[in-house]
């Protein structure tokens, strides 16, 4: 596994804590980077202690070592003269610096990306927020949550009586980290060539609004017209049917984009076709759909829609997934030790020449030892 | 100076995963050029939603495609090969979405590639990855979402499974792609040698849901069970979630319920004040502040809210978004024009550099556009 580093050498300084900023420096560390997280003296980045599962590693919560395996950790307080010149050390060998901070305190801490550039003129800075900075939003908490609410988001998922629906799972903060590490990543390439230095920033609004940018685009030159989803099968607000999630005898099934003339066949629906228009009628349509499948079990429809080349797929859960071998095939599924617990770990999404790159190693202790970039064992 | 000025990019792909890589490398600067089949070209061209066309093509295509160039060769005709084949000598960077062993069998996989240009960083995105008895499933977002059991953490316990309702692993898997080809390009700057980059959406699915699949792996076996009432994340207790006012929705997440019972003046709340509870009884104190918030506006509560610093916000939907200063704020629409000069609103690139923004009026390629400019 190691053989692929392409960030090998490269020195990384984490003021971040929860999971964008975070996120982004794990991406960095699984490329070969070499973090050291700077956390406050005492409790140090809040998620070693945010509990989203009665599940404990080694007395931190499972999230904060998904979050952090890999780097290194120095407990500071930034208000007291040694431990500053602790982290100017740091920062004057360092390639990269993140912070998450709201916007304007950092740059109080003394360590904002002016402050470092005078200092070090070829620093890449990154900066993550919630929505920007120089505004009446900027002092708005930056949490997925909330991003998700004022994007517009929880309107495309679904069905039409549900109400807003928010993505169960952190995706602004997931997708504005991984802008971060793109925009790093860029900068030190531009740095190779120039020898530049810069500053990169998004926020979790920003990031949210790529997200939906191709639906968002379609709204903009649509007179402003808001997406209406599915009344049931609820899986897209802008796809015809069949595309949707449809109930069967021991669980559920998806069926995406298909020719509704196939599926028809294959499915023994006697409706009239042409008089169904598969966008204006996906209710109607969706509903035969879901009548024919209801009867069978979930493994037998894949299995005959399957044969017969349409798009369809069982809705697993992680139970299904991880007995289906899959993820071991891709070599996803990891595990490292820390203290005397085995930890199972995700690894790295992406693979570089044949491997998937990915940090050795546990999530650190809080640790309160002065740490150098040599010292890294 | 844009970071990735000078870099030359040939995309292969189409639909979204790749393509919106290759846009986010033109987004920083690089010159990209589709390669696209004679006829029809990518196929995303013709994919209107809400018949929303421009010119020729889908608005879809002009939102994933602006500001690259389209060449168009056949890929299976020996003398459209060699043409190409001239052009990846020349590039930096490829990129593909064909199904594991398509490329090969035309002739232009990594090995033989890296042959032809050895400094070449080559990018592929796949459904399952290349190996083991999924690698020739298709590789479509909602079916990769049901695998891999995101569909269970969205939407309340008791409702069907809850997809998202677009398609988020195409753009997280082609972020993802991004990230190792830049890594890639910053190693090449060392090594002088290119690399292989794979990513495929399976892995991007349990890259976006990592946190809590890694409670799973760790943890009694079960799966994260949805609350019953205002699902917003399986794993967070109450009050986290989204709540019906009025006159519209908010949200709150996480928030303390001793808190919330005095800033809401919430009797009904006393009870669950102990924040060991507010994951066992979330069901139980969901239903109590659900009831209450029914009875207000939306600004009542964020007047009470806010200036106590609870994190809460209003619900929004893309008119009212538009209308704020926030959003206005931070300068994240643009228009590009098409060729016969079509102006078309679309978002940019979320990544600011140095204080400013990246943005390009170039719209999407009409097919094969550039073939004479390009091959000659």
């Amino acid at each position: 596994m190691s053989v692929v580093a392409p960030l090998k050498g490269l020195k990384v300084l984490d003021f971040s804590q929860f999971l964008a900023g975070p996120y982004a420096t794990l991406r960095l560390a699984d490329l070969g980077a070499d973090v050291i997280k700077i956390e406050r003296t005492g409790k140090g980045d809040l998620s070693r202690h945010l509990y989203v599962s009665n599940v404990v590693i080694d007395g931190e919560s499972t999230v904060f070592h998904a979050i952090n395996r890999g780097k290194r950790s120095m407990a500071v307080d930034l208000k007291d003269a040694s431990d500053r010149n602790c982290v100017w050390a740091l920062i004057e060998e360092a390639d990269v610096i993140v912070q998450n901070f709201r916007p304007g305190v950092i740059d109080r801490l003394g360590f904002g990306f002016e402050a470092v550039k005078a200092r070090k003129p070829n620093i890449i800075y990154g900066s993550i927020s919630g929505y920007g900075d120089g505004h009446d939003w900027d002092k708005l908490p930056g949490q997925d949550l909330l991003a998700q609410a004022r994007s517009g988001v929880m309107w495309l998922t679904g069905a039409q009586d549900h109400g807003p629906v928010p993505i169960g799972i952190p995706v602004a903060d997931v997708l504005a980290g991984a802008a971060l590490a793109q925009g790093l990543i860029a900068l030190l390439v531009r740095r190779g060539l120039t020898g530049e230095g810069g500053h990169v920033e998004t926020s979790l609004l920003e990031a949210i609004t790529d997200l939906q940018f191709e639906l968002f685009s379609t709204f903009l030159n649509d007179g402003n017209k808001v997406p209406s989803r599915p009344k049931h099968n609820a899986a897209h607000a802008y796809l015809a049917a069949p595309y949707g999630v449809y109930e069967v005898r021991d669980g559920y099934v998806t069926v995406a984009m298909n020719d509704l003339r196939t599926l028809f066949e294959v499915l023994g629906i006697e409706a009239e076709l042409k008089t169904l228009d598969a966008f204006a009628d996906r209710d109607e349509i969706s509903a035969l759909i879901g009548a024919s499948l209801r009867a069978r079990t979930r493994d037998e429809s894949v299995a005959f829609m399957d044969a017969a080349g349409i798009w369809c797929a069982p809705v697993m859960d992680w139970h299904d997934l991880l007995g289906s071998g899959i993820l071991q095939e891709l070599d996803m599924i990891g595990a490292t030790t820390r203290g005397d617990s085995e930890i199972g770990t995700v690894r790295s999404p992406l693979r570089i020449d044949g491997t998937r790159p990915s940090a050795i190693g546990p999530a650190p202790y809080l640790e309160t030892t002065n740490l150098t970039w040599k010292s890294r064992s | 100076m844009k970071p990735l000025d000078g870099v030359k990019v040939l995309d292969f792909a189409q639909f979204l995963a790749g393509p919106m890589a290759a846009l986010r490398l033109a987004d920083l600067g690089a010159e990209v050029i589709k390669v696209e089949r004679p006829k029809g070209g990518d196929l995303c061209r013709s994919l209107v939603i809400q018949d929303q066309r421009v010119g020729e093509d889908s608005l879809l295509f002009h939102t994933i495609n602006r500001n690259k160039k389209s060449v168009t060769a056949d890929l299976k005709d020996t003398d459209d090969q060699n043409r190409i084949k001239q052009l990846i000598a020349d590039a930096d960077v490829m990129i593909h979405n064909f199904r594991p062993g398509v490329m090969e069998r035309i002739g232009l996989g990594y090995e033989t590639v890296r042959a032809l240009n050895p400094r070449l960083v080559y990018g592929t995105v796949t459904g399952y990855g290349t190996t083991g008895p999924w690698a020739k499933k298709p590789g479509q977002d909602l079916l990769v979402q049901s695998l891999t059991g995101m569909p269970w953490l969205s939407g309340n316990d008791g409702q069907a499974p809850v997809p998202a309702g677009f398609a988020v692993l195409d753009i997280t898997c082609g972020n993802h792609l991004v990230q190792g080809i830049l890594a890639a390009l910053l190693r090449r700057a060392t090594t002088g040698e290119g690399g292989l980059v794979e990513v495929d959406l399976m892995s991007s699915a349990i890259d976006m849901q990592f946190e809590l699949f890694t409670a799973f792996l760790n943890g009694d076996g079960k799966m994260s069970q949805r609350s019953a009432i205002s699902n917003a994340n399986a794993s967070v207790g109450a009050p986290y979630g989204i709540y019906a006012c009025t006159d519209g929705y908010m949200a709150i997440a996480m928030t303390p319920i001793a808190r919330l019972e005095e800033l809401l003046d919430c009797p009904s709340l006393a009870p669950y004040r102990d924040p060991e509870i507010a994951f066992t009884q979330r069901n139980e104190i969901k239903a109590v502040v659900r009831e209450h918030l029914l009875n207000e506006s939306v600004q009542h509560w964020l007047d009470r809210l806010e200036p106590a610093d609870i994190w809460c916000a209003q619900v929004l939907d893309w008119p009212s978004l538009l209308e704020t200063d926030g959003f206005a704020a931070l300068d994240m629409l643009q228009d590009i024009a098409t060729a016969d000069g079509t102006m078309i609103k679309t978002t940019r690139c979320p990544i600011r550099l140095d204080g400013g923004v990246l943005k390009s009026t170039r719209g999407g390629p009409p097919l094969g556009g550039d073939t004479e400019a390009v091959l000659g």
